[in-house]
């Protein structure tokens, strides 16, 4: 700039240096392992609880959802035949990642929902917990929900709980971290995949955690990320053919429900119903359906077995 | 036969015929790839591509019982879809494809000439041929001998895709180029000459068991080739790109090229043929989308 378009400046005194401008995140989706901008190339404003405007964030088209829902199978089957302790090493993992960055979080969780900071802070040591928590249920779940069948015949039976493939999750309005971590960690934990869309009016917290996952060797399109209009992706995903089960507990709106309910039972969809209450066993269980195998118990006798 | 050229004649055209713009064609070839298809045109593009598939099959594990399957699905692809345009197997299926599709309309296709590589003496891939055309096959697809094109023995290429045309009798010759072997556009479009000249009634991209197969582009340049032979001569011969064609969106961008470079006349399959597998699974779910107004899955079609 030349002196002259500078006619404050006044003497000697040198002007203080600009203060510096702070990089900004660009808030995109976590489709696939990989965060792109939404297909439809469109964003929305997202704003505090005072409404100050902190960031956009992409918003998401059927398109995205679709292309989400394809990562999410191409995922499943790797996903599900990992070791049920990968999976917990994996999601153990997500805690300590999320934990590393706990004071980031806060912040962020603060600015999207008006929380006091120290609330804030102990929301995101609850969201570690809860990750830890699911990360001890994968190797167990087998052994609480599956078992050995006393039958009336030469048989050794039994029952083995199997991941139900992918599952659409519309995360919790008002909670925007640790309700979804609450409603993705169990849906993974027994090795579905998912496919998640992100609190409406607070998504930044969850396109953070994203990077969370994207940090903790979990694999490519096991979680998938969308922000957008619940009223627009949801019913893409409650009736897509692709998808196994939906979890509806972020839609607030009870018509809504009830429709994307209706669509899902065109599939046969699992759906779990918003306000669903119950243990993190139950969780976990409805994300699950049963195998039962009868294996003539001559061959099992034949190798040291007695059945 | 509307060539009247003699083997040296048609080497000598082939080897005059002037090299190709690469950076045009592919700038042409992602031009038509980005079309806006709409819905009503989507649903005709749709079932014109179930109509246009070579439904292929070409594994050392294909046995008659999965023949038979690809062939029940080949007639009846899912619901009111229609039929594909034929079964593509091993010569060792031919037999088994023939029974299996008698009175369908489906036509049975088979490779031959020692597929995929070609590189066995001429009177075994000649036996090929005419075992392939014995056991039923309505139509057979050749490999070229990229070991002589290469060498630059052209005019062996060219009088071998003419005894292999006379062993086929009266069924129809697909010529495979092998593209992805060729290595160069301008190989591409002296070999499509040459075998256009030699007989073939349809040029194909590639054996789908290469690094690279049919792509855009070198489909775009081979449907040129097929124009240009026809304007000079009178014949018309088809196109097939096969390998590597698995989605819907892909069909119809092939679909585009041969619209606007060759017109309606090869708008069937008569004249136009993809060879491909898993692509009709994704048709089939497109389609399905179309009716239901909601996305499919693999659940909902066959697995193979």
């Amino acid at each position: 700039m030349s002196e002259q378009s500078k006619p404050k400046r006044t003497g000697s005194k040198r002007a203080a240096a600009p203060a510096r401008l702070r990089v900004k995140k660009t808030y995109k989706l976590y489709v696939g392992g990989k965060f792109p901008r939404s297909e439809s190339g469109r964003s929305y404003a997202v704003t505090g609880p005072d409404g100050a405007e902190l960031a956009n964030a992409a918003l998401a088209s059927r398109k995205d959802a679709r292309d989400a829902v394809a990562a999410a199978r191409k995922a499943q089957r790797p996903w599900a035949g990992q070791t049920a302790y990968l999976r917990g090493q994996i999601l153990y993992r997500a805690a300590e990642m999320l934990e590393g960055r706990a004071g980031q979080f806060a912040e962020e969780l603060a600015e999207a929902t008006g929380a006091e900071p120290h609330a804030a802070l102990g929301t995101v040591e609850a969201a570690v917990d809860r990750l830890v928590h699911y990360a001890g249920w994968t190797d167990k779940v087998a052994s609480v929900l599956g078992g050995a069948n006393p039958v009336a015949g030469p048989y050794f039976n039994h029952t083995k709980p199997e991941p139900l493939g992918v599952v659409a999750v519309v995360a919790p309005q008002d909670d925007p971290l640790l309700g979804l971590v609450e409603a993705v960690a169990p849906v993974v934990a027994t090795g579905n995949t998912a496919v998640v869309v992100a609190s409406e009016d607070r998504p930044l917290p969850a396109m953070s955690f994203a990077e969370v996952l994207a940090t903790s060797d979990l694999p490519g399109g096991v979680v998938n990320l969308l922000s957008g209009k619940v009223a627009e992706i949801a019913p893409h995903l409650a009736s897509h053919a692709d998808v196994n089960g939906v979890d509806l507990g972020g839609v607030g709106d009870e018509a809504l429900a009830a429709e994307l309910e209706a669509a899902a039972a065109g599939t046969l969809k699992v759906v779990r119903r918003p306000g669903a209450g119950g243990s993190s066993l139950d969780r976990v269980r409805r994300w699950v359906e049963y195998k039962t195998v009868w294996h003539p118990a001559g061959m099992a006798a034949g190798v040291g077995g007695g059945y | 036969m509307g060539s009247i050229l003699s083997g040296a004649e048609a080497v000598a055209f082939a080897r005059s015929l002037p090299g190709v713009d690469a950076v045009g064609l592919e700038a042409r070839a992602a031009g038509l790839g980005t079309r806006s298809i709409k819905k009503e045109s989507k649903a005709h593009a749709i079932d014109l591509a179930i109509g246009m598939i070579d439904l292929t099959t070409l594994e050392g594990a294909d046995t008659p019982g999965k023949v038979r399957t690809l062939c029940a699905k080949a007639v009846r692809p899912d619901g009111d879809a229609p039929p594909v345009a034929a079964v593509c197997v091993y010569p060792a299926m031919a037999a088994t494809a023939a029974e299996a599709l008698k009175g369908s309309g489906v036509k049975v296709a088979s490779v031959a000439t020692g597929f995929p590589a070609g590189q066995v003496p001429l009177d075994v891939r000649l036996a090929d041929t005419e075992a392939a055309v014995a056991a039923g096959a309505d139509e057979v697809d050749m490999v070229v001998n990229r070991g002589a094109f290469l060498a630059g023995d052209l005019e062996r290429v060219f009088d071998e895709i003419r005894a292999v045309k006379a062993a086929c009798g009266e069924a129809r010759l697909k010529v495979i180029l092998e593209t992805g072997e060729l290595v160069t556009y301008d190989n591409v479009r002296r070999a499509s000459h040459l075998a256009m000249h030699a007989g073939a009634d349809f040029i194909k991209t590639s054996t789908g068991k290469v690094g690279v197969n049919a792509t855009l582009p070198v489909t775009l340049l081979m449907m040129q080739a097929v124009r240009d032979f026809r304007a000079a001569t009178g014949v018309q011969v088809g196109v097939k790109p096969a390998g590597g064609i698995r989605t819907t969106k892909d069909a119809i961008k092939y679909l585009v090229c041969v619209n606007e470079v060759l017109g309606e006349d090869w708008l069937s399959p008569h004249w136009f043929r993809f060879g491909a597998s898993s692509l009709l699974n994704d048709l089939l779910m497109q389609r399905q989308k179309l009716t239901t107004g909601h996305y499919s899955g693999p659940d909902y079609v066959t697995v193979d």
